[in-house]
């Protein structure tokens, strides 16, 4: 089971938090501005390895914190 | 003794040629019926399927078989029946008994709000060509006599709709079906070989690297399930899609028949009895994406008790066994099939926790756009380009589970 670590109430099971989504830019070599749009809107990177992401502590102390993960052991880092 | 005779499969081995016409990543049941009606229906067989590790053991060899056509918008119910009726006729059209069980599928609703949606389905169903009715409690208790109808006292249930085609099928059978009848018409079927980057010319994909080198394609299809963002990443193509993983679990024997499939629109679990008499359990999927095959407590833990609410018997079986697939799931929670703005380079994808029942039909499909280069009617709706258009698909309440 995944475990995450929360600054304010330290390490608590993923159930007790709100996965918020990948931190992610758009590519530099997509250039023209709809696209960027497009890119921003729709797609992930959804990369099989480590992401930055944001998550909410929803049963918890009801903050947002970030957290570096390994999705292809479903780990996090640090 | 049973009315088919199962035949020993025959599947013809080959090495790895250096040039293909086409080559298709993942050895799942999209990849294989793709392989399987190129030959079949268009005469391309200098088509190799390319398989990381066995062929079936992504999602296709791991579901939970489930068949219906009882989806949300109108796109989506044509393109599932068309599929189910492939489905309905797949055991002779390859010769091979797939356990093909028509059962029906009872979609339960506990709140007047999860009836409206139903009525709404099952309106759009008939209107789309897919039978689908509104059943009351006492017609649902009579179709699945085990239920309870107070729901455990806490999901009463209200009413369900009822799609009577829904069907299950044995899942590795139909992927051998189709890699027995792609192989039999001189598709090459290379097991153990990662695809591992594309060859580019240019902008151009034209083949694959792979651990046993190079091969040459003069179109290169991605059917690789979960792992389609990193394979779409090798030619510079974004998706709109994260992987997720969906688990399920069966239990020891149940000692009677349960007929349908059950299926709950508020819990978001489902319940059906496998050949062997096991009940198989599945729910959603997980929050985060991951690729990760491990199985939760978790999920075990919230699925049991949501099915026990409905099925008390089901407190009397043991759990048996657990297990997960990593799935492509679209941001409109639809397909994505078809060009990705990169020549030479296609994408099966978005098949999500979903795709199972759309073996037949994608793989059709895809073989007429990859043999004609036009992109069949079916699956217009279902092109990449639709999130650039503002054209998605929406179908979020149809697909979350199965
Ligand atoms: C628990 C569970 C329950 C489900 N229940 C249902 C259901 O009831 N009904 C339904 O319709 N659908 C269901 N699904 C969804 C369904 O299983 C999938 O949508 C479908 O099997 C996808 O088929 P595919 O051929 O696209 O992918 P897959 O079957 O996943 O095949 C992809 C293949 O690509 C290979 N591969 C990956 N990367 C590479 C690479 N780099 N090089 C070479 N090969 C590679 C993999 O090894 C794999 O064999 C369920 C899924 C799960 C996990
Ligand atoms: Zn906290």
């Amino acid at each position: 089971m995944l475990w995450i670590p929360c600054p304010t109430c330290g390490r608590r099971p993923v159930e007790e938090y709100r996965f918020g989504g990948e931190l992610r830019g758009v590519p530099d070599r997509i250039t023209d501005p709809i696209e960027r749009d497009v890119d921003y809107v729709w797609m992930f990177d959804n990369v099989a390895g480590v992401t930055t992401e944001r998550w909410f502590h929803q049963a918890g102390c009801r903050r947002w914190l970030t957290v570096r993960r390994d999705t292809t052991t479903d780990t996090v880092l640090g | 003794m049973n009315e088919f005779v199962e035949r020993r499969l025959t599947l013809r081995w080959q090495q790895a040629k250096r040039a293909y016409d086409v080559v298709i990543v993942g050895g799942g049941g999209h990849g294989l019926a793709t392989a399987y009606y190129l030959a079949a229906r268009h005469g391309i067989t200098n088509v190799a399927v390319v398989e990381a590790g066995y062929i079936g053991a992504g999602n296709s060899g791991r579901n939970t078989t489930i068949i219906r056509a009882n989806y949300g918008i109108p796109e989506a119910v044509r393109f599932y029946q068309h599929s189910l009726e492939l489905y309905q006729t797949l055991e002779d059209e390859l010769d091979c008994w797939m356990m093909y069980t028509t059962k029906g599928i009872i979609w339960l609703a506990h709140t007047e709000t999860a009836m409206r949606a139903e009525r709404a389905r099952s309106l759009l169903n008939l209107a789309c060509g897919a039978e689908t009715v509104m059943l009351t409690p006492q017609e649902v208790k009579a179709l699945c006599p085990q239920l309870d109808l107070s729901g455990g006292g806490r999901y009463p249930v209200l009413g369900a709709s009822y799609h009577p085609a829904a069907a299950t099928a044995r899942h590795d059978r139909v992927v051998w079906a189709y890699a027995q009848g792609a192989m039999r018409l001189g598709v090459h079927v290379l097991q153990h070989t990662r695809v591992t980057g594309l060859l580019r010319d240019g902008a151009r994909v034209t083949g694959v690297e792979t651990s046993a080198g190079p091969i040459s394609a003069g179109q290169v299809l991605s059917a690789v399930g979960g792992n389609v963002s990193t394979l779409a990443a090798y030619a510079d193509v974004r998706l709109p899609i994260r992987t997720h993983p969906l688990q399920a679990f069966v239990t020891n024997d149940y000692e009677q028949a349960f007929q349908p499939i059950l299926s709950d629109t508020e819990l978001l679990c489902y319940v059906s009895q496998t050949e062997r008499g096991q009940m198989l359990i599945g729910a959603e999927f997980d929050a985060q994406p991951s690729y990760s095959l491990k199985s939760s407590f978790s999920f075990l833990q919230s699925s049991a008790a949501k099915a026990m609410h409905l099925l008390p018997f089901l407190r009397n079986l043991r759990v048996l066994r657990q297990w997960t697939g990593i799935c492509d799931i679209s941001a409109d929670f639809s397909p994505i099939l078809g060009e990705t703005g990169v020549e030479g380079f296609l994408v099966t994808t978005g098949w999500g926790t979903w795709g199972f029942k759309a073996i037949p039909a994608g793989g059709e499909l895809m073989a007429e756009l990859i043999a004609s280069g036009r992109t069949p009617p079916l699956l217009e709706p279902f092109r990449l380009d639709r999130f650039a258009s503002d054209q998605t698909m929406a179908d979020p309440g149809s697909t979350g589970t199965h």
